[in-house]
């Protein structure tokens, strides 16, 4: 946009040069005027229905407020950094919460998010094939879930996932007897280390709970999801994956089939093409489909509320749902802004972070 | 750069004014209270209602009061009541009547949302003493109870019968309750299934003689030798098989459980009969008084009183509402309409004469303990809960010191 107006201005500019200086800026300043007159519908819309809101809770983040009347008079108490301390360097209930819920959040998008690109990038290379039949019919079933409601879906997981469900009827038939999902606390990580004989579930060495940062205990921070959640990163991973394969169809349909056969003629084998001529070929889109899914992984709320409400034993707490619990069941708004700008600065700087990582390399940003 | 910078700046004015000018309409402070308006008021009364029949109750009733007064009242059932009333007392426009959850009345009282007018109220001694205590916040008589339930062991007889039992073998106290859990257990019968919260467990902390905390609502008390021993019953009965909580049985609360006849005793309040009326209205069973622990009978009460706005400007026609809603006849109105017990005592007769079946819920209303009063508990007693859920393989020792740990926190600060 300001480039674009730069440009204009220049050009106009070279034009009026056969004149007076003075009608130069004029001539430019009324561009100008015009441009911000262009633009302003938006930029209010954007600072009323955006900005504002942020810098408002950002304001109640470094107050006591209690919910009652505004927080924009002088009776509230401001407390400062306090409610941000309070998550990290106070030791008590709220940063024991808070730290489970980062923990359980941390989890989760380790597993959704190469889970759903792959399975995304996976579907969206079977619709694309040149010799698939009904190919319609495919792209509307991977897509459907994302258009239904994420509500009705994870009631229908409910009952999926119930202890005598769907899920569980099938681990039946192959001899296996399926845990009882929602209410199975157990982390993964923790279950596997029991398996393999290195640590004992019911009885952890003491070497690992006895200390551990921000107040939970090595072994607490080292569970892995719970079953629970576990039933989550499955409902996820399925509805958000249709979203993401259509992004990837669409990038897929840009790669010219030239290069493919130029990478058959030279020898390249079925992997080598993919390696080497798609996966390059995609990589915007991979970093749009990555970066989209740390931010939704990161602000899972819908399915926490319908599902589990952080049961059983807040093994499926995330800091979105924390913080709408602090502030509208505890009626510590402050708390519940504060944990929110925590969450959205654990966003922005993994989302910078991918930017690096994903960077082309030779100087282009 | 230059132009960036004015970019930038000319943005941040923008959200400037922006802010100015957003403040500048309605954030100013209201006076501490709130003047009485003249006229006819417009009561606006917000219930947290338990279905169809409780708001067409609660509608008549005070379409009957507007008529009579020569007012208007709307009644609006709440989707979700606590988020509805936070975010009404934070825009200032609360409703001028509305439900308190008896664990939630200490926030309320304490952010002074909530008008005391309780002694205005004619008989305002006239309800049970414990509900009475239940809506006291540092010596002060907030609110009168709506109506209230507690908690009763519900036995079902068909099972109860095949496990060879009788109407004489109803325990009434713990070590009656364990030996006719095992004989029970003994026929291949799941004994009892009881939820694991804070809201049914309680229950046995109440008959040990503990509390979570003092009855004040001041101190904590959650790490007394009492809570230890409830803890520890309620873990050898979950150890031993003879009780389970819902969600091993696929349930997702007690009376489920229950009416799918996964075990052959609950225990859940009133509540039940609704439930059981309406999804499993061929099962037969029984309600009796909890049995009775080391320290005697005990249970718990939950409740709802009629809370008025602070803010409100309808104060005298919002009690006048209240007393319509609280008089003997009209409680008497609510209970037949959906099964609700009374909170003044002077309708308790009226009410054992037309459902006799009740009496063991009523007579919980003696001895009963109301939740914790005290502000900021919600998520100390969150994590209690999250507790309970692994008592099986907890330790009762380690649960409490936390609890009273966090108790403490909360009360303090």
């Amino acid at each position: 946009m300001a480039d674009a107006t730069l440009t204009r201005g220049r050009l106009t500019g070279a034009r009026g040069a056969r004149g007076t200086g003075g009608r130069r800026r004029s001539v430019r300043s009324a561009e100008n005027l015009a441009g911000w007159l262009f633009v302003a519908p938006a930029l209010v819309i954007i600072g009323l229905f955006v900005l504002l809101p942020i810098l408002m809770a950002l304001w109640v983040s470094i107050t006591a407020w209690n919910g009652q009347g505004s927080p924009f008079t002088g009776s509230v108490e401001v407390v400062g950094l306090e409610n941000y301390t309070r998550l990290f360097t106070e030791e008590g209930l709220a940063r024991q919460d808070f730290m489970t819920s980062l923990r359980n959040n941390a989890y989760y998008v380790l597993v959704v998010v190469p889970l759903q690109t792959a399975l995304a990038l996976g579907l969206a290379m079977v619709v694309n094939a040149r010799l698939l039949k009904g190919k319609t019919f495919f792209r509307t079933a991977f897509y459907f879930p994302s258009v239904t409601s994420s509500v009705a879906i994870s009631v229908v997981f409910l009952f999926i996932f119930a202890n005598s469900g769907v899920v569980n009827g099938l681990l039946a038939m192959f001899g296996v007897q399926g845990p009882m999902w929602f209410s199975d606390s157990r982390g993964v990580l923790h279950l596997l280390l029991d398996g393999i004989g290195l640590a004992d579930i019911d009885d952890p060495p003491a070497m690992l709970t006895e200390s551990g940062p921000f107040g939970l205990s090595w072994w607490e921070w080292l569970s892995g999801p719970s079953v629970a959640m576990c039933s989550i990163i499955v409902l996820n991973v399925w509805t958000t994956s249709g979203t993401f394969m259509l992004m990837f169809l669409a990038a897929l349909q840009n790669v010219p089939v030239s290069l493919e056969e130029a990478a058959m003629l030279d020898g390249a084998n079925r992997w080598q093409r993919f390696r080497n001529v798609t996966l390059p070929a995609l990589r915007s889109t991979m970093f749009l489909v990555l970066t989209l899914g740390v931010i939704g992984t990161w602000q899972v709320f819908d399915q926490i509320y319908v599902m589990s409400q952080g049961n059983p034993a807040k093994t499926t707490l995330t800091p979105a749902y924390l913080s709408y619990r602090t502030a509208f069941r505890d009626f510590d708004y402050g708390s519940g802004a504060a944990i929110s700008f925590v969450l959205f600065l654990i966003i922005v700087v993994l989302t910078l972070g991918q930017r690096l990582l994903l960077r082309e390399r030779g100087g282009r940003s | 750069m230059t132009r960036r910078t004015t970019t930038a700046l000319a943005a941040a004015a923008a959200a400037c004014a922006l802010l100015a000018a957003g403040c500048g309409s309605g954030f100013e402070d209201n006076p501490a209270s709130t003047p009485q308006s003249s006229g006819p008021a417009k009561l606006q009364i917000l219930i947290g209602s338990s279905g169809e029949a409780e708001t067409k109750a609660v509608q008549d009733a005070a379409a009957a009061w507007a008529k009579a007064t020569g007012n208007s009242a709307t009644v609006i059932p709440a989707q979700d009541m606590s988020q509805q009333l936070g975010q009404a007392f934070a825009g200032d426009s609360p409703p001028d009547v509305f439900y308190v959850e008896a664990g939630r009345f200490a926030d309320y009282a304490s952010v002074g949302a909530l008008e005391p007018y309780a002694s205005k109220i004619s008989d305002s001694e006239g309800f049970y003493e414990s509900l009475r205590n239940t809506f006291t916040f540092n010596g002060t008589y907030y609110c009168v109870p709506k109506d209230f339930s507690t908690l009763g062991l519900v036995i079902n007889t068909e099972l109860w019968k095949k496990a060879g039992l009788t109407e004489d073998d109803v325990p009434t106290t713990w070590e009656e309750f364990t030996s006719v859990a095992k004989k029970i257990k003994d026929a291949g019968i799941t004994p009892l299934v009881v939820a694991d919260t804070r809201d049914r467990l309680g229950a046995f902390m109440k008959q040990a003689g503990g509390w979570i905390t003092s009855p004040d609502g001041k101190q904590a008390t959650a790490d007394s030798p009492q809570n230890l021993q409830a803890l520890e019953y309620v873990q050898s009965l979950l150890k031993d098989g003879l009780a389970v909580y819902p969600s091993a049985v696929d349930a997702g609360w007690g009376g489920e459980a229950f009416g799918k006849e996964k075990a052959a005793m609950t225990i859940e309040g009133n509540w039940i009969k609704g439930a059981m009326k309406a999804d499993f209205p061929d099962v037969k069973y029984t309600v009796h008084e909890l049995p009775a622990g080391p320290a005697g009978k005990g249970t718990l009460s939950f409740t709802n009183c009629w809370g008025i706005a602070a803010k409100s400007k309808y104060k005298e026609q919002a009690i006048s509402f209240v007393e319509a809603m609280t008089t003997v006849d009209q409680q008497m109105a609510f209970a037949k309409a959906f099964g609700v017990m009374p909170s003044r005592t002077a309708a308790a007769d009226a009410y054992s004469k037309e459902f006799p079946e009740d009496a063991a819920f009523l007579k919980g209303a003696e001895y009963a303990q109301g939740p914790v009063n005290a502000p900021k508990m919600e998520s100390v007693l969150v994590d209690f809960d999250t507790a309970l859920q692994k008592l099986k393989d907890g330790d009762p020792k380690q649960i409490l010191s936390r609890l009273q740990e966090n108790t403490k926190a909360a009360l303090g600060g």
